[in-house]
């Protein structure tokens, strides 16, 4: 890698002061992208802003109907915390399904759906959870924070602080994972809730993580695995590569949407 | 024999010695070796497929923090040095010998693939040299790219050598072609599959690594690195390329992390850190990461095949004929002509009778990094072909695979294939027939009916598969052009306290020879396994060895040490006699102990020992002092391992996943010295094999010939979870070729495997064909391909 100053602030504020004042900053949370990035000479930073050890940020907190983390929670205490598995055992396992056992004692929720990444599976269980991710100046909304593929609602100098998952009725995800690098190739996210019913794609679309409306309508008529079979996807749109094609991708959507519905129940 | 050296002995699953200290981390590789005054070497790769470099600019980069020198080919041309070799060399049908384009240490004017080395930056760190050499000005002439080996004989395609028209290397030819056409011309059927064997990259765990030294003192260069045969990296350093004189060169091969064949071959980047040790005048360092590895190890198979296979009116097989053209890469490698000529053409009976053979196969250059042996190397390629073409024609004449396979198996031995190979020993039908019982095929039926009530389509298939290991006598080799010979050579050290250091030239990179090697010499001498040391891998110590590869190092290097034992034995009984005062006719050893036949006089094996240094009173004309004998074998024939193997698939239809539900392989391994090692090799070969079907797959941009599965988010490397439970099996023909009676069995996962899961795969879809790998994509579209729509929807 390239060389770069290392700077470990003790809280969010001083993290918040090194980022408005380093020419190139990147924020360090987990460094499962970033790190393989660095090491491959893809990235120069001035300056990486490790926040991966904040307290101020590792945290869960079930309250009333939403359960609270903070995004430098790692990936498996997220799969193992009693209160997700308790109120939201869909998210629990799709944060013990990230990567490898390494990968989710290191990544973060802050730093998964920061980076986000077409393939990761968080950004799908944030869009279909109606998540509120709040940052160090606002608060967003999942369905306006994704923006395209490696792209987030983001601004320089903003840091993500905490999501917000609020409970679901049902809900369950289903990934079908890239054989070689086992990230999502699809992955669905399907739930049921006070917003209603949504059903989030990650892996499959050039543009990242997206809902499928014709999905959530079918459900909401009609919550069962068979509403959603005969809900065909275009190719258009979707990702292509050695693989697997659009269209293969496309037809695994629907497969992955009706087992994870089955698998709501 | 003790209890102790029973449980020791020849066929017992004896632990690996040599395992306590790998996974204490007492290993010693390559990497963990550092000398005092050590610099690092950064090799600057190519990023295009194919270019003319007009400049090399290493001014900026000499200024560099850290950089000690920078060398390019220049340095290397005014040095003299020779490029590398291949050692092997294969003629073409009209006699003509292959068409060998340079391969230089370091690129000269033109880079031919991309990975292909430009300049060497040496440093006082690996940060430093690698920061240095983003600082080189090459001033590259992009040129168009040869990938295709579809398209790469064309006349309008891209040159990759000049001196070799149409990318053509040769085109050899083996077996009867007369005898063939007239066989296909009274065919009753005739059986024909254009098959592709993948592009496999070799991935062992421990990347390749070099650490160049130079002795100003004693004019002594010192090279370790990650080998599987020093001696020959030593001989072919000194002879061809010149970095020193044999005797001034000393090659180590330490602990060495896996091979599977990339590293039998002597490659640029540990030339040029040993020769650039005496110009710099400190040790250099290299130890390559996994992108260089994907890069520029060599690697493997990637053949495109149309095989026609004609049988009579009662599936009995008349005559094969096979057109391949083979991808060699941008350079020969140190074996790559043999690879898919002399260790694939003459397999092609596979197991069966079959009068009539005729092969073409031409070798051809494409800009992508070079093809060489990777694990059964030749073998797997020719398995595959005839086991699917066995399979086809089982399908399309309504016959059983079973059936079809024992009306043509061959049942007399030895027997003289028309592809040079002469099979000393078999029982074909024994390992199909236990490999049936093993996976309950009768059941099959039953068992694919209950996985459609589940929606799932079950499917099996076999191979029945031979190969020619052991490699191999030198005569035989010789006469098909081979540089060397590949015979083996011991030499077992007794030790005046009766403890034995043996040196072998087989190399053990994950194979446990300390283990194999120590059983059968401590039951042998009738001692503990633990007095035993088995020495190998610096030619400092062994006298010369051709290393390991090619399953060769249990029927060709314990044959040597059996030779050597015999010598050892002889003459020590000839010291016992005098000790004793007997005959020397009259004297036994057994169980560690010489007695005087009929007699109760006695004398234990490391009081001989002992007496053999202490020599007092040796008649001096009839004794020597001392108890050391060396030996070199040579095989008489190749050894033919051969066995079955069975596979059966259920696949998901709504995603294409295939799971492989069962997996069984039967082999005839001749003698087994430590089933528990042997049983590790046949599962690792079968997840190679499995890597091969299912998952691996070497892809190059078809335009700009960029590796595009460079790294293992894109090469699919098998994961635990990717393999099932292996069933194993073994029957025994005795090897009559080698004292021991040992077939090697470190291929034949890889050889057997990849054929059963897919002619199960076939099966369960009801499809002729398949490509490796069967992604979970791949057997989608075929679904998709196969069903009507209206079904599928």
């Amino acid at each position: 890698m390239y060389q770069f100053n290392y700077e470990r602030p003790k809280s969010l504020a001083d993290a918040e002061a090194l980022l408005a004042k380093a020419d190139d900053p990147k924020l360090l949370a987990g460094g499962q992208t970033l790190i393989p990035t660095l090491k491959q000479r893809l990235a120069m930073p001035s300056d990486v802003i490790d926040i991966g050890g904040l307290k101020e940020l590792d945290f869960i907190r079930a309250e009333g109907d939403a359960i609270m983390i903070g995004a430098a929670t790692k990936h498996a205490t997220v799969a193992n915390s009693a209160d997700v598995r308790k109120h939201n055992p869909a998210l629990a396992a799709l944060a013990g399904g990230i990567g490898d056992p390494a990968v989710r004692h290191m990544g973060t929720l802050g730093g998964s759906i920061a980076n986000n990444d077409p393939a990761a599976d968080y950004p799908a269980a944030c869009l279909a959870l109606d998540a509120k991710i709040h940052t160090t100046k606002r608060l967003i909304e999942a369905d306006e924070f994704f923006k395209g593929m490696f792209e987030t609602a983001l601004q320089d100098g903003e840091i993500i602080r905490e999501v917000t998952f609020p409970h679901p009725e049902k809900a369950a995800y289903m990934k079908f994972r890239n054989p070689a690098s086992r990230y999502a190739m699809v992955g669905v996210f399907v739930s049921k809730g006070p917003w209603g019913i949504r059903v989030a794609v990650t892996g499959a679309g050039q543009n990242g993580v997206f809902r499928v409306s014709e999905m959530e309508e079918a459900l909401a008529k009609n919550w069962s695995p068979d509403a959603v079979a005969n809900v065909k996807l275009p190719a258009k749109g979707m990702n292509a590569d050695l693989h697997g094609s659009a269209e293969y991708r496309a037809h695994l959507v629907t497969v992955m949407a009706k087992r994870a519905v089955a698998a709501a129940g | 024999m003790s209890d102790k050296a029973s449980g020791e002995g020849i066929g017992q699953p004896v632990r690996r010695k040599e395992d306590f200290r790998f996974i204490t981390g007492n290993g010693h590789y390559t990497d963990d070796i550092t000398r005092p005054r050590q610099t690092w070497a950064y090799f600057l790769r190519s990023p295009h497929a194919h270019a003319r470099i007009r400049a090399i600019d290493t001014s900026q980069a000499e200024q560099a923090p850290g950089v000690v020198a920078i060398f390019t080919g220049k340095h290397v041309a005014a040095d003299k040095l020779g490029g590398l070799i291949c050692g092997w060399t294969v003629s073409s049908k009209d006699g003509t010998p292959m068409k060998v384009g340079p391969h230089p240490i370091l690129a000269l004017d033109t880079v031919r693939y991309v990975g292909d080395h430009v300049a060497m930056v040496v440093a006082e760190t690996l940060a430093d040299a690698r920061a240095a050499s983003e600082l080189i000005d090459v001033d590259y002439e992009p040129l168009p790219a040869t990938i295709s080996l579809d398209t790469c004989q064309n006349g309008n395609a891209e040159q990759v050598h000049p001196e070799a028209p149409r990318n053509t290397c040769f085109e050899w030819e083996l077996g009867n072609k007369p005898e063939t056409e007239a066989a296909f011309a009274k065919a009753s059927r005739i059986v024909k599959l254009d098959l592709k064997n993948n592009r496999l990259i070799p991935n062992a765990m421990e990347p390749r690594a070099a650490l160049g030294e130079y002795d100003k003192g004693s004019g002594i260069y010192t090279l370790h690195t990650t080998s599987q045969n020093p001696h020959v990296a030593r001989l072919v350093l000194s002879a061809f390329v010149g970095v020193a004189p044999e005797h001034k060169l000393r090659v180590i091969a330490p602990d060495v992390g896996g091979g599977f064949g990339s590293k039998i071959f002597i490659y640029a980047e540990e030339t040029a850190c040993v020769w650039a040790a005496a110009k710099v005048g400190r040790p250099i360092k290299w130890t390559g990461d996994r992108s260089e590895a994907f890069l520029s190890d060599a690697h493997g198979r990637d053949h495109l095949s149309h095989a026609e296979l004609a049988l009579d009116g009662n599936g009995k097989f008349l005559a094969l004929r096979v057109k391949t053209i083979a991808n060699l890469g941008a350079y020969l490698s140190t074996f790559s002509a043999s690879v898919p000529t002399y260790l694939y053409g003459t397999l092609l009976s596979g197991q069966y009778d079959i009068p009539a053979i005729y092969v073409e196969v031409d070798g051809v250059y494409t800009h992508t990094a070079p093809v060489d042996a990777y694990r059964g190397a030749g073998r797997p390629e020719a398995t595959y072909l005839v086991e699917r073409m066995v399979e086809t024609a089982a399908r399309e004449t309504g016959i059983d695979p079973a059936e079809i396979r024992r009306r043509n198996y061959i049942r007399t031995f030895p027997h003289q294939t028309p592809v040079i190979m002469n099979y000393d020993a078999g029982d074909y039908e024994a390992s199909l027939d236990a490999a049936m019982k093993a996976i309950d095929y009768a059941g099959f039926p039953a068992r694919k009916s209950e996985a459609a009530r589940r929606g799932k389509l079950r499917g099996i298939g076999m191979s029945s598969y031979i190969e020619a290991c052991g490699l191999a006598p030198s005569a035989a080799v010789g006469s098909l052009g081979a540089g060397v010979g590949l015979w083996e050579s011991a030499e077992v050290r007794v030790n005046p306290t009766g403890n034995v250091e043996v040196l072998t030239g087989s190399h053990s990179h994950g194979q446990g020879h300390e283990t194999t090697f120590a059983q059968l010499v401590a039951s042998r001498l009738g001692i503990p396994m633990e007095q035993v040391e088995i020495v190998h891998g610096d030619t400092d110590k062994v006298q010369f060895g051709m290393g390991t590869y090619g399953s060769r190092s249990g029927a060709v290097g314990m044959s040597a040490i059996v030779k050597a034992l015999d010598k050892v034995e002889a003459k020590a009984k000839k010291i016992a006699a005098h000790l004793m005062e007997a005959a020397v006719e009259d004297i036994v050893f057994e169980n560690g102990t010489f007695t005087v036949q009929g007699t109760d006089k006695s004398l234990p094996w490391a009081q001989l020992a002992l007496s053999a240094y202490t020599a007092h009173g040796f008649p001096s004309a009839d004794i020597e002092p001392g108890l050391k004998e060396g030996a070199f074998y040579d095989p008489t024939n190749f050894t033919f391992p051969a066995g079955c193997h069975i596979c059966e698939v259920e696949i998901d239809p709504d995603t294409g996943i295939t799971r492989i539900e069962k997996f069984v392989a039967v082999d005839d391994f001749g003698t087994i010295v430590n089933p528990m090692i042997v049983e590790g090799q046949v599962h690792g070969g079968i997840a190679q094999g499995i890597g091969q079907a299912l998952l691996e797959h070497g892809i190059y941009d078809a335009e700009s010939g960029q590796l595009v599965t460079g790294s293992y988010m894109d090469y699919c490397m098998p994961r635990a979870d990717d393999l099932p439970s292996f069933t194993l099996g073994f029957t025994k023909t005795v090897c009559p070729s080698n004292p021991l009676g040992m077939k090697g069995c470190g291929e034949a996962g890889a050889i057997a495997s990849p054929p059963a899961i897919v002619n199960a795969i076939t099966d369960a879809l009801g499809i002729r064909d398949i490509e490796m790998p069967a992604t979970p994509a791949r057997v989608w579209s075929a679904i998709q391909a196969a069903t009507p729509r209206a079904a599928a929807e």
